[in-house]
């Protein structure tokens, strides 16, 4: 069994690209995340002042 | 008789004795399934998978075709994932997203893996080594068949070790978060703040996952757009009688099969060698580091945060869904018996399931 170190030192890009990406994917899912928890949150509350406006008349 | 006669002197052959030591090690699973129920589900089939296959001229038979038909083309482990989908429920990482950073994090393990096993195997091979990290073996095996392929020797040693340690994991992990914890932080409470997820937010999210992991890792989609097709069916709510089918008939059925024929890479020929202990090392070795990387993320994170967080529950973005989130939780209460970190390690666990998965597409497009 002999350690093959090029492919050592070529596979520590990988780590550091994998990890990174891994990262921005998940920083994008997150903001995306937040950002349809917000739109999903106003369209409910004129949702609810439509109601409540219906209710009224 | 003269086949009779043949089968027993074969046994007192090398091969044979190969052969003897390949069924001593399936007793094992199946001890292993019954006794310690570790994992059983999986297990125990290959467990008797491994006998099955051991015995001569059998790989040539029914298993050999459901391996071409579900494991070859890697049918069955995507439609295992409809089902992991259908009963995941992404509502506590939806409730607080920022706990995704955790799943990310715990992937760690994989690609330091990845690096060290390239001192040993070939780029390919260390990669599939790598992603037993992943702590999920419909990935292991999606990713090892599509860089490997059939003829690979080490395919049976990657995913016996997927799914080892899968089982082993409340064995594993405890002693890791131990070490990288002290007993100040374990003490750490967080209280739940349960927010109110619309079920438009429910629905959306399976979809936008889809659309930006396949944007950046288009090799993830499959994996990803079958596990969140599950969630879809289980979240849209005029689905139920599917989304039912989907976590049980259909799970358990693919189980069935999974685990029967994924032992078909079992053959002592193939797994009887050095190179399997290695494996079966690194990838220990991967898990190790991807509680490591949890943790020590969310350690970084209470250096800057005033609001403090209980450092185990990184320990939990391993995915290894749910049995990594109850450790975390167990582990909570064991310190403090009204400290219970359960919505918040499982909302960890569910981002590593993704996160495990969006990894495994970047391997692939790495190697592929």
């Amino acid at each position: 069994m002999t350690l093959n170190i090029e492919n050592f030192i070529a596979s520590l890009k990988f780590m550091w690209q994998g990890m990174l990406c891994i990262f921005v994917v998940i920083g994008v899912i997150i903001l995306s995340v937040y950002l349809i928890g917000a739109i999903t949150a106003k369209a409910d509350e004129r949702k609810k002042a439509k109601q409540e406006n219906t209710d009224n008349n | 008789m003269e086949i009779l006669y043949e089968g027993v002197v074969e046994l007192f052959t090398i091969i044979g004795l190969k052969r003897v030591i390949m069924w001593l090690i399936g007793g094992l699973l199946i001890y292993l399934a019954i006794k310690k129920e570790m994992e059983p589900t999986l297990l125990l089939p290959m467990g008797f998978g491994a006998i099955i296959v051991n015995i001569p001229g059998v790989y040539e038979g029914a298993l050999k075709t459901l391996f071409e038909a579900g494991i070859s083309n890697e049918l069955f482990p995507l439609i295992l994932f409809i089902g992991i989908g259908a009963m995941i429920d992404f509502g506590p990482v939806l409730s607080n997203p920022k706990l995704m950073i955790f799943g990310a994090a715990a992937q760690f393990g994989i690609f330091f893996t990845f690096s060290l096993a390239s001192l040993f195997f070939t780029p390919e091979e260390a990669a599939s080594i790598g992603i037993i990290g992943a702590a999920d073996g419909p990935t292991a095996i999606v990713v090892a068949q599509k860089l490997l392929g059939d003829s690979s020797t080490i395919t049976g040693a990657i995913m016996v070790a997927a799914y080892s340690y899968m089982a082993l994991v409340p064995v594993i992990q405890p002693p890791i978060i131990k070490l990288l914890t002290t007993k100040k932080e374990r003490l750490i409470r967080m209280p739940y703040k349960p927010k109110n997820v619309s079920k438009t937010t429910r629905i959306l999210f399976p979809i936008i996952i889809t659309i930006i992991a396949g944007l950046v890792a288009p090799e993830s989609i499959d994996l990803l757009g079958f596990l969140m097709f599950g969630n879809l069916i289980r979240e849209c709510g005029v689905l139920n009688s599917l989304s039912d089918t989907a976590q049980k008939v259909l799970a358990n059925l693919v189980t069935i099969f999974l685990g029967i024929t994924v032992a078909t890479q079992m053959t002592a020929d193939k797994f009887l060698s050095p190179y399997t202990l290695l494996i079966l090392g690194l990838g220990l070795f991967a898990f190790i580091f991807d509680t490591a990387g949890g943790i020590l993320v969310a350690k970084v994170i209470n250096l800057f945060s005033k609001e403090k967080l209980n450092p185990m529950i990184g320990a939990a973005g391993i995915s290894a869904f749910p049995m990594s989130g109850r450790v975390v939780h167990k582990m909570g209460l064991k310190e403090d018996p009204q400290n219970f970190l359960l919505m918040h390690s499982i909302g960890v666990n569910v981002s590593g399931q993704i996160a495990s998965v969006i990894a495994g597409g970047l391997i692939l497009s790495f190697m592929l």
